[in-house]
């Protein structure tokens, strides 16, 4: 019996004439295989970053070299001429011997007799090693640029948090009731107002918000709250809350308008206020709309790096108050990569950031995706 | 008046308030770099190369750089889009498997902070693609494995590549269904309908697209960060390998690394008003065509 072949989902009108010109073929299928890039690039995203990021993790720093080992050199010569020098590791290097600067060394590892100095000198490329420990990496104190390096990612981590919550502290409200206002309260004129200027808030590139923050909002919020320091992770949280003002109105707007206008009038019918339809009927009816709209203004606070390296105050410090400066993940990137040598251990640490900024947004962006809206698709249909 | 009543007015004033801060705001902003960048912007500064160390004379470089930017940047990433857009749309069923994932890696690669693509940049297109260029022809000193121009715009293109995405494929959303099935039944193939038939009347919501991508991306500086641009340049950029000036570093530089920030302020103001220019007027022009295409849909 002849099988019956069921039509391929791909293929939306089923009486299309098959070509039979190898060109139209070709082309088709580079279509199909150009259609997948998107996927292709998230999977090189995190193959590329995570690729940077592996020695750290596998631990694989103990075999030299040589791009490190030339800077370390010219590292202890340039340290040689000053008489600070408070870590041998350095030094310890192939070009000196340890006798030289012994004496004006404050660090306890100097003191070891110079036997179990030589047998460092041997085994140095294992100490360095040691530095990407996770004891390190989960310190905290951030001091990468050092001759014993820490990477203590806990300021980092705080700052993160400090900034994020303050942005989305302040930046989620302030969307969420303009764009209520904008869905149910505005008259029809206002409302055509209200979305271009939105639209112009989006627009501004996030190197302009830092810069006003850095010259008009800090000395305005030094002023009003007497901040011990000018640049800050309130400062810094105002200028991630301009940037994630556009996304969470946007996207809470577009809900709120998709929901059934008829949910609306049977409320107000039933005798409830304006503000009692739009506020117990129309935004819960919305509410994974609203949740979403929340998360990815999380996703974008906690990304965005412009913003962050200019009105935060770049300080990787551990402390409880958003009147002092903070360092965020991207932050760091954005400074220090440029500075780095490619390959080192510092090198790598910033990728592994890199991964986990790329991890988190991802979470969010699958939560937002999978769960919010199909949730909200359900409601609305029922709806 | 009830308290039902008050709680209402009190919380439509918050409403109102809110949108009224968020008016003020961009008013302010708007204002400021208006009132202080207008008299700074001259044309000596939009001609001219930067002198004494960046601290004098124009910037032109630095805008030149951020046009040769996007241009490349549309090259490679409008292509690339139109064609994911015009797969999703004409050659998928929105139930199916396939398109579910593309949307959802879309959607994620909108949400990718731009410093990891700047990361993804620097590891994929100059440590990998770099060196395996340099590699294959023999280059004894590194020519593709150094950040570039190229390098920078492919990783805008990457970065920029949901925004066209969902553009064009508002625009073919649009070409009636009615059109393509004449067309089917006059016995044309699909992509004969494609080519002749949907693509002509979406030309529009591509246009849309790749300047709202220019647009976003004019503005990036954290995804250039690694992957090519620089402070200053001896001389133009003369080809896709080489590094290049960008007004958003530019100013990202003058206002936090400069020994005496205050010396340059105006030409700070200048270099951020000639940015918000170029992004706005981009901008505009989108949202102005896109409201044209979507008065035609109702006509």
């Amino acid at each position: 019996m002849e099988q019956v072949t069921t039509p391929s989902p791909a293929q939306k009108h089923s009486f299309v004439r098959k070509t039979n010109n190898i060109g139209e073929r070709i082309i088709e299928r580079c279509v199909k295989i150009i259609g997948g890039v998107a996927v292709v690039l998230i999977f090189l995203i995190l193959l590329f970053v995570l690729r940077e990021a592996l020695p750290l993790l596998m631990g694989a720093f103990s075999q030299p070299r040589t791009a490190q080992s030339s800077v370390e050199s010219s590292l202890s010569d340039t340290l040689n001429l000053k008489p600070e020098v408070y870590n041998p590791d350095v030094i310890l290097s192939e070009h000196q011997a340890p006798e030289e600067f012994a004496p004006e060394v404050y660090n306890p590892d100097v003191s070891v007799p110079a036997t179990i100095l030589a047998e460092k000198v041997n085994t140095r490329n294992e100490a360095d090693g040691d530095h990407i420990t996770l004891a390190n990496i989960l310190g905290t104190i951030w001091q990468p640029v050092s001759t014993m390096p820490k990477f203590g990612i806990m300021p980092l981590v705080i700052g993160t948090a400090k900034t994020t919550f303050v942005a989305i502290f302040i930046g989620a409200p302030l969307g969420i009731l303009a764009a209520l206002y904008a869905a149910f309260f505005a008259p029809r004129r206002l409302r055509e107002v209200i979305k271009p200027m939105v639209e112009i808030l989006a627009g501004f590139p996030s190197v302009v918000i830092g810069f006003f923050c850095l010259l008009y909002v800090g000395s305005a919020l030094q002023n009003l709250f007497g901040f011990d320091f000018r640049l800050n992770a309130f400062v810094g949280g105002i200028g991630l809350a301009i940037a994630v003002i556009p996304i969470v109105f946007t996207i809470t707007e577009d809900t709120l308008s998709a929901v059934p206008k008829s949910l609306l009038e049977a409320s107000l019918a039933m005798g409830a206020t304006q503000w009692e339809s739009a506020y117990k009927v129309m935004l819960p009816a919305a509410f994974p709309g609203v949740f979403a709209a929340v998360l990815l203004g999380i996703g974008r606070a906690f990304g965005e790096t412009m913003i962050a390296l200019m009105a935060t105050g770049n300080a990787a410090m551990v402390s409880t108050s958003i009147g002092d400066p903070v360092r965020t993940f991207s932050a760091t990137i954005g400074a220090e990569m440029g500075e780095v040598i490619w390959g080192s251990a510092h090198y790598s640490i910033l990728f592994f950031l890199g991964v986990l900024l790329f991890i988190v947004s991802f979470t969010l962006n699958a939560v937002t995706e999978l769960f919010v809206k199909e949730r909200l698709a359900k409601k609305l249909q029922g709806g | 008046m009830s308290t039902k009543r008050l709680i209402g007015i009190f919380a439509i004033g918050a409403a109102t308030v809110a949108v009224i801060a968020i008016a003020g705001l961009v008013f302010s902003t708007m204002g400021t770099f208006l009132v202080k960048g207008l008299p700074n912007i001259t044309w000596q500064l939009l001609s001219e190369a930067p002198r004494n160390n960046n601290t004098e004379g124009g910037i032109f470089p630095a805008i030149y750089g951020t046009t040769l930017l996007v241009l490349v940047m549309s090259i490679l990433g409008v292509p690339i889009g139109t064609i994911t857009a015009i797969y999703l749309n004409e050659y998928t069923r929105a139930g199916a498997v396939m398109p579910r994932v593309i949307r959802f890696a879309v959607n994620t690669l909108a949400g990718v902070p731009s410093i990891v693509f700047g990361l993804f940049g620097l590891g994929f297109f100059v440590q990998f693609l770099g060196v395996g260029l340099d590699k294959t022809f023999g280059n004894t000193e590194a020519i593709w494995a150094k950040p570039a121009l190229l390098w920078a715009s492919a990783t805008l293109a990457a970065l920029t590549l949901p925004v066209v995405i969902v553009s064009v494929e508002e625009a073919l959303k649009n070409v009636p269904q009615e059109m393509r099935e004449g067309s089917l039944a006059l016995g044309a193939t699909r992509w004969q309908t494609i080519w002749k038939i949907v693509l002509p009347n979406s030309t529009t919501g591509i246009l849309t697209g790749s300047i709202l991508a220019i647009g976003r991306s004019a503005g990036e500086v954290a995804p250039i960060l690694f992957t090519g641009v620089v402070y200053s340049l001896p001389q133009l950029p003369d080809g896709i390998s080489s590094q290049f000036m960008h007004l958003g570093y530019h100013l990202f530089v003058l206002s936090t690394q400069s020994p005496d920030v205050d010396k340059t302020l105006p030409l700070q103001y200048a270099t951020t008003l000639v940015l918000l220019m170029l992004t706005f007027t981009l901008n505009f022009a989108a949202t102005f065509i896109r409201s044209r295409i979507r008065s035609k849909q109702f006509r």
